[in-house]
């Protein structure tokens, strides 16, 4: 891990280290810092006066049925999310993966949707959806669906989900058909000379060995709809109607910026850093261990 | 089983099997395709067309005068911004946080490989550790911290903050690992001392690397929506991702949908082209740096 | 257990044409090896067999059966790949039962058979492991293992020692060849190494550039290849290849490089100054005879019980010579004898042999 042939030196290297630690401490660690500090903390209405509540804002964030709301519905949307845009991608990937004609033109055209922020995917699906002047909103309303998602909670919930799978599905898609490749000709073979009809080959021998990929993915996933997402509710629904599109990062925003509840805001930012800290956690332990075969 | 069924069935499996492909992937461009189309052929029709919700497939006359609106007027009834200044602040944005990045990365992956001194892996681990922190979970102290320093309404608030990067360190740590020793060497024979060696020698060895990087990194700062929202409220400084979202409002039919729509692909063309131009170098920047 | 048989089987990857038209017909518990070059066409043929390729014509029947169109699934046969295809994620017994448990075997049937091949490989203790932490030889074995455990009637080895280093190669080469004569299972084997082809088949395919240059045992290829491919790919070093013409009406040959050398075994039609490539083994040559050559010597290579002489005729020609026991390499300049009863004759412009 470490390079055996160095150069000689000490300050040169502190040096060159000082920028990216700067705004690393200023940024990233004084502020998450802040946030524990402030979660332990109450503010009175008029922020004339705070006091230390322990684990209070905690205790208050947990029971808020507001909380318990917004995390049930980030469940359902990084859930739904995730296994729509890892579903799709890997079938995708795998049509992709087939050796057939005009395979690099249809990967260029699943990539690009990558490079389109999370905001303009919700605005795009807005323009598709939009009950008066969207193009499939209108023929829903058309067909006899009631369809108006600034005033139905679960069609408003969809939409922010297919916006937000949108645009990842390209990601995926590119680690899925890069592991697909990976995987040996040979063994696939093997599998067809063994007898296992191409289906069969699938779910036998080829999901197996692209686990550690799928795996990996889940974990983007779910990172990218709990915290990357935000554009995508802030600029579609704004959590709404009434709450049923706000996610638990959307309600930090909301407690911190609109309703300047620090001390909430902050307790809701701690148990958010917390949930990353595991997920990290848990992924560098499974690279470590890097594969099950 | 007859062996003219199984023939005949191999047969028709591969057929289906290449049709099943095309015909998913063709659905699959379609579905990826169709929206960026419609708002492509928004673009081109005038408010009253769209505003009747009679969006044609096919692309109207009025493509001049829309992106020459949205360009150097804007749209939306509540929220004007133009185009053009828009694009230039996210251009600035998004090239500061990938230049940005990139050098204090270079620069600190450099000094934790090639030197040993004292706290080099404490130094390390607390790049690490911004792994994370994502910006969204520490919103308010970031915030307040910006606030403080007095760089609220600057780019220096909206960027400095985004150019910590661990994912870049790493790679280029694991990038500088495998130089051969003998580069090391042979440069301390020919008498040429650390920051030569990284400019001589280092740098143009990294060159593929910092493209790969620098495409993907582009990307994600164009597309930074939660902090240019949150520093920025001068309308001068606004980003066109942010712009956008705040010309629909809350998504009234009376909008100048024509306009937003020009806007919308004023917004997205510079990455989608950043990515169709150079994907051999943005495929290998995103499977890199995620490893 | 079962015979192969190709009728006329060509393959085509767009414009170019990689097999130009293969017969063969291979008996119940034969063992054919297919040898050439890279390149040759020799893996493709055997992918046809397993049918991981379709041929672009012609017909390819196992047991008399049919199977040219059928899926490799369909056509009852087992093969070993070069890189062994393990399934990286299966413990070796899981890789062993894969195919019988696809087939529906019943499970301590499975687990029967499962340690019965084990024990026949010598790999019953590693039943446990997984690819990765075997070496090169145990994947070998557990590669055979996976092909024999199924009782196909065809087994295919595509070039299966080419990954193990020297030692184990000849080793597995002989358990290869036990095991197949005592398991007696039709074999189609692949190789670029002609002395695995020597040693292992009943009878040898040599290709060349998409044809069957010779189908024959392997003593018949030494003693009589069919052209100057064959008689150059097959042997070590390689044979003498000389000019000349036919002289005294087709009973001698009059070499380029001097003498005159009589048939032993009669004359080759075509009559006098027919131009013809003489063909004779460098193990063949002798350090006095009747019919003498000069050799200038560049090159002397003493291996102990044999030296090996490189050099150059008058003719220009280049002239290899195996010699028993030590050669003094005196002088730059040797007198070399070539004996009539030892010449191949072939055409010159065909490079077809000529019988008497």
């Amino acid at each position: 891990m470490d390079r055996k042939v160095i150069f000689k030196g000490r300050a040169l290297p502190m040096l060159l280290l000082l920028p990216q630690l700067a705004v690393t401490l200023v940024f990233f660690i004084w502020p998450a810092a802040m946030a524990v500090w402030q979660s332990l903390l109450q503010q009175d209405a008029f922020g004339l006066s705070t006091e230390f509540v322990g684990l209070d804002n905690f205790a208050e964030v947990v029971a808020d049925p507001a909380w318990r709301g917004a995390a049930a519905n980030t469940a359902v949307f990084a859930s739904s999310v995730a296994v729509l845009a890892l579903g799709v991608a890997l079938f995708l990937a795998v049509q992709a993966d087939k050796a057939i004609r005009g395979q690099r033109f249809y990967r260029t055209m699943l990539i690009w949707p990558y490079a389109v922020a999370p905001a303009i995917s919700a605005v795009l699906w807005l323009f598709l959806f939009h009950p008066s002047i969207g193009l499939i909103g209108r023929a829903l309303n058309a067909a006899g669906v009631m369809w108006d998602y600034q005033l139905n909670g679960n069609q408003a919930m969809l939409l922010v989900i297919i916006a937000s799978a949108w645009k990842q599905v390209s990601y995926n898609f590119i680690f899925f058909l890069a592991g697909l490749q990976g995987i040996p000709k040979s063994v696939l073979e093997a599998a067809a000379i063994d007898g296992a009809r191409p289906l069969r080959r699938f779910w036998t021998v080829v999901f197996p060995l692209l686990s550690p990929t799928t795996f990996f993915l889940l974990v983007v996933n779910l990172v990218y709809a709990f915290f990357d997402t935000f554009g995508v509710i802030h600029a579609l629904t704004r959590g709404g109607p009434g709450k049923a599109t706000e996610t638990l990062i959307y309600k930090v925003y909301v407690d911190g910026v609109d309703n300047l509840n620090l001390g909430s805001s902050a307790a809701q930012s701690v148990l958010l850093m917390l949930f990353v800290i595991a997920l990290t956690m848990v992924q560098f332990r499974f690279v470590e261990r890097r594969v099950h075969y | 089983m007859e062996d003219a069924v199984l023939a005949r069935r191999a047969m028709a499996r591969q057929r289906r099997g290449r049709w099943l492909a095309h015909a998913a992937l063709a659905l699959g461009v379609l579905v990826f395709a169709f929206p960026i189309w419609i708002t492509l052929v928004g673009s081109t029709h005038d408010a009253a067309t769209i505003g009747r919700g009679d969006v044609p497939l096919l692309p109207g006359s009025h493509a001049l005068e829309n992106f020459a609106t949205a360009w150097g007027e804007g749209g939306g009834r509540t929220h004007t911004t133009p185009a053009a200044g828009m694009l230039l602040n996210s251009a600035i944005m998004a090239l500061l946080i990938a230049g940005g990045k990139i050098a204090i990365s270079l620069l600190s992956a450099y000094a934790v490989v090639f030197f040993r001194f004292p706290l080099r892996m404490a130094a390390f681990w607390t790049i690490f550790i911004t792994l994370m922190l994502p910006v969204e979970v520490r919103i308010i102290p970031t915030y307040q911290v910006i606030v403080n320093l007095d760089l609220f309404n600057s780019f220096t608030g909206l960027t400095l903050p985004l150019i910590a990067s661990a994912t870049a360190t790493l790679l280029f740590r694991q990038f500088f690992l495998t130089i051969p020793d003998e580069y090391v060497e042979a440069a301390q024979i020919d008498g040429a001392g650390p920051l030569r060696f990284f400019r001589d020698i280092l740098l143009p060895l990294s060159v593929t690397n910092i493209a790969a990087l620098g495409v993907i990194l582009f990307i994600y700062g164009w597309n930074q929506y939660l902090w240019p929202l949150l520093i920025i409220n001068d309308r001068s400084m606004e980003t066109i991702v942010v712009g956008l979202a705040k010309m629909i409002g809350s998504g009234d039919t009376q909008n100048e949908w024509n306009t937003i729509m020009a806007t919308a692909v004023l917004a997205m063309a510079p990455p989608v082209l950043v990515v169709v131009v150079l994907q051999r170098w943005f495929i290998k920047g995103l499977t890199e740096t995620e490893k | 257990m079962a015979t192969l048989n190709l009728s006329a089987v060509t393959k085509s990857f767009g414009a170019s044409t990689v097999l130009h038209g293969i017969d063969l017909n291979v008996a119940d518990g034969e063992m054919i090896v297919i040898v050439g070059a890279s390149g040759c066409g020799k893996s493709t043929l055997l992918r046809i067999v397993a049918g991981l390729e379709t041929p672009t014509t012609g017909h390819v029947a196992i047991g008399g059966r049919e199977v040219t169109r059928l899926e490799p699934a369909d056509r009852d046969i087992a093969m070993v790949f070069q890189n062994y295809a393990l399934y990286p994620h299966m413990t070796v017994a899981q890789n062993m039962a894969y195919g019988l448990r696809i087939r529906g075997t019943p499970k301590d049937e499975i687990a029967r058979r499962v340690a019965e091949t084990a024990g026949l490989l010598g790999i019953g203790p590693l039943l446990g492991r997984k690819p990765r932490e075997l070496s090169g030889g145990q994947r070998q074995r557990v590669a055979m293992g996976r092909a024999i455990i199924r009782e196909p009637k065809l087994f295919l080895f595509d070039e299966p020692l080419s990954n193990l280093d020297a030692k184990l190669r000849v080793q597995m080469r002989g358990e290869i060849r036990r095991l197949q004569q005592r398991l007696g299972v039709t074999s189609l084997y692949v190789t670029h190494d002609q002395v695995e082809a020597m040693t292992l088949g009943d009878r040898l395919v040599v290709m060349h550039q998409g044809r069957a240059a010779q189908v024959a045992s392997p003593m018949e290829v030494w003693a009589r290849p069919a052209d100057t491919y064959v008689a150059g790919f097959i042997g070590s070093p390689a044979m003498n290849l000389l000019g000349g013409t036919l002289a005294e009406g087709g009973a001698a040959v009059q070499l380029k490089a001097g003498p005159l050398l009589r048939f032993p075994d009669g004359p080759r039609a075509g009559g006098d100054g027919r131009p013809v490539t003489v063909g004779v083994r460098p193990e063949h040559m002798l350090r006095d005879g009747e019919a003498l050559v000069t050799v200038a010597l560049d090159l002397v290579e003493p291996l102990g019980s044999e030296t090996v002489l490189h050099g150059t005729l008058a003719s220009g020609e280049v002239l290899t010579a195996r010699l028993p026991g030590m050669v003094p390499a005196v002088g730059s300049a040797m007198p070399l004898a070539i004996p009539a009863e030892a010449l191949h004759v072939f055409d010159a412009e065909s490079g077809r042999r000529l019988d008497a």
